[in-house]
């Protein structure tokens, strides 16, 4: 019996692991395409919650979740037409900082438009509860947010591998030199990246906020762990996000079955133990511009 | 609004009210920031905080500068026991008290004596003192406590701590955290719908109004809330939503209520030193605090004793607005019983201060 319950816990681990999925891989894609850490990406994950709660109130659920991504999606086309464009040559501590100071603007505007005091947002009826699948014990939604990361991961995967955008993406996180030079432009597939990774982080939002508190600091903590699965994966490889995020989940999950106190450390030093042995994370490649 | 309204009828002693207000971070940053506004800002006196770790701090920087202090919203239980001292009152109602609060609401259903408890409790000082009364209840109860599992506060998911209460097959949940934590683990409850009753020993109205339609369910403990029956209260809600556009919640009361007392403090002395002040709190002197019965801050270890109320939730085609959510219970004690009854007693709770 006590296998059975490691076992559940490892599944919902997996589960887990598929929501920071959603933020950390947009995280990846820009950092590798552009060479930027974005560190307002929480913010994007905070403002998706945000509108889709207002978009609940009016159309309803199921509508939320398709157009708080798509509304913050647009804003990710000004975020990189504006701001991070001026920034991919520049020194990366100067995107740091701006991406940084972004995030506390975020922060602070969703302050004064929505107040301090966290939000409220439920999930819709029909979705409440858990099923049961043989033993296991899984929750409705999030068995829901499971198809959905999937659906996404799948979508990613096809965009990168299977059409000629994703064809000059790859090249150009490898060589962007060489890409300029057979005549392709990459900033329009770079304000692309960027739309597709707060769309991502923003639909992470909007699943999450019926589950978790609306409120202003939530992109920031979200932001860490997005962060550690980034690092664990290795920068430019699609399956060692999808991998490390996972993997930090399903940890995350057995260390609370025998530790309970231990639950949010594990992480960390899980991320220390493939530093140590993988310090360019578990498949992150060799990018010669971060050499 | 209370230092608005003394200032609006000309102060205290003809003096207004400066009221500077600082964010308090972290238990570091809050000890650092109260330092400052006794030395270079020249405050008076001090009130606030909500957690019991800044809390503690604070303390300790006021007794440092033997300046006044009143702690507004830290509930642990060892604030007013082993870590008390002589510059610090405690406003807010202690553990032990929301414990007996919830405890006694949840005798009268039945649903304590011979149950089996699992706790989810928050892993620092509130957490671990509002266990400690936790347990206490327990045993002189009847119930056994089959699991606890201690949650990191910055822990946001808390579906694998959910499966493992699922393991343990309780009669009742028990909630032991605070703030965002407890909002987290209302929703995530609902979201897996378990058969068990979920109770809390601690809840402030603001977390209960973020909480979402349909999520919150089972008896929680409260220090005041806006629909309480009484003229003082009505009036100062009445005033409040008039000026905010929303009810006030449980902390907007009780900094309310504390600066009113402050200052009927400073004008019956005469007088903002600190000596004058303890001594005229130390005699137990009673203040209206928009409930039935009076309070007053017992001499031996500086707490507020009042009453306070358990609370279930209003079904939805009952409230009259969004923030009418919670049906209160009897106020405990129950009327004819002293005040003191509910609160830790002197060799349950030792205070030793320092002259």
């Amino acid at each position: 019996m006590q296998f059975g319950f490691l076992l559940e816990q490892v599944v919902n681990g997996l589960v887990l692991g598929g929501y920071y999925l959603l933020i950390a891989l947009g995280l990846s894609l820009i950092f590798s395409v552009g060479g930027i850490v974005n560190l307002a990406h929480g913010a994007f994950y905070a403002l998706g919650a945000y509108i889709s709660v207002e978009i609940t109130k009016y159309l309803g659920f199921g509508s939320a979740v398709v157009l708080s991504p798509i509304a913050v999606a647009l804003l990710g086309i000004l975020f990189e037409r504006f701001i991070l464009r001026r920034f991919y040559d520049a020194d990366p501590i100067l995107s740091l900082l701006v991406t940084f100071a972004l995030a506390m603007v975020t922060e602070q505007a969703i302050r004064i438009v929505w107040g301090a005091p966290p939000i409220s947002a439920a999930i819709p009826q029909a979705l409440r509860g858990s099923v049961f699948l043989g033993d296991f014990l899984f929750s409705r939604y999030r068995l829901l947010i499971l198809a959905v990361v999937a659906a996404v991961l799948l979508g990613v995967w096809l965009l990168l591998h299977k059409t000629s955008f994703g064809r000059v993406v790859r090249a150009g996180i490898q060589r962007p030199d060489m890409v300029a030079a057979l005549g392709i432009r990459l900033q329009p597939y770079m304000t692309a990246i960027v739309m597709l990774g707060v769309g991502m982080a923003a639909l992470g939002g909007a699943f999450f906020a019926p589950i978790t508190i609306v409120h202003p600091a939530m992109g920031a903590e979200i932001i860490t762990v997005a962060f550690v699965v980034v690092v664990i994966g290795g920068l430019g490889s699609f399956w060692g996000v999808v991998i490390a995020a996972l993997l930090v989940g399903v940890v995350r999950g057995i260390t609370i079955h025998f530790a309970p106190a231990a639950g949010e450390a594990s992480i960390y030093v899980l991320m220390f133990l493939v530093l140590m042995v993988r310090p360019r994370g578990l498949l992150g490649e060799r990018i010669e511009k971060f050499e | 609004m209370a230092a608005e309204e003394i200032n609006a009828s000309g102060g205290i002693m003809g003096k207004q009210i400066d009221l500077m207000s600082e964010d308090s971070v972290n238990p570091a940053t809050a000890s650092t920031k109260a330092q400052r506004m006794i030395e270079q800002d020249g405050a008076v006196l001090l009130f606030g905080e909500i957690s019991s770790a800044s809390s503690l701090t604070i303390m300790q920087v006021a007794e440092r500068n033997k300046k006044v202090f009143f702690s507004t919203g830290a509930r642990s239980d060892a604030l007013r026991g082993k870590d008390c001292n002589r510059y610090s009152f405690h406003c807010d109602i202690p553990n032990t008290v929301m414990v007996n609060a919830v405890g006694t609401a949840l005798k009268q259903k039945g649903m304590v004596k011979g149950k089996k408890f699992v706790t989810l409790t928050a892993d620092y000082i509130f957490g671990h003192d509002l266990l400690k009364a936790a347990k206490a209840f327990f045993s002189a109860n009847d119930a056994t406590l089959i699991g606890d599992e201690l949650i990191a506060t910055d822990v946001t998911d808390f579906s694998p701590y959910l499966l493992k209460v699922r393991q343990a097959k309780p009669d009742v949940v028990c909630c032991n955290l605070a703030g965002n934590q407890v909002t987290n683990l209302v929703k995530q409850y609902a979201e897996f719908g378990f058969p068990y009753p979920l109770v809390g020993f601690n809840l402030n109205t603001g977390d209960a109004w973020a909480m979402g339609e349909g999520n919150l369910s089972g008896t929680w403990p409260t220090v005041w809330y806006h629909t309480l029956e009484n003229p003082a209260s009505k009036a100062f809600v009445e005033a409040f939503s008039k000026k905010y556009g929303k009810p006030p919640e449980n902390h907007a009361w009780i900094e309310y209520i504390t600066l009113k007392m402050i200052a009927q403090a400073i004008t019956e002395t005469k007088s903002t030193e600190s000596d004058a002040l303890i001594g005229y709190f130390e005699k137990q002197t009673q203040f209206d605090i928009m409930k039935s019965r009076k309070a007053y801050f017992r001499s031996w270890d500086h707490q507020l004793v009042q009453e306070a109320y358990p609370f279930t939730v209003k079904a939805k085609n009952e409230m009259k607005d969004k923030w009418d959510m919670l049906v209160l219970g009897e106020a405990v004690p129950a009327a004819g019983a002293e005040l003191e009854t509910i609160y830790p007693t002197k060799t349950q709770n030792p205070c030793n201060m320092k002259a």
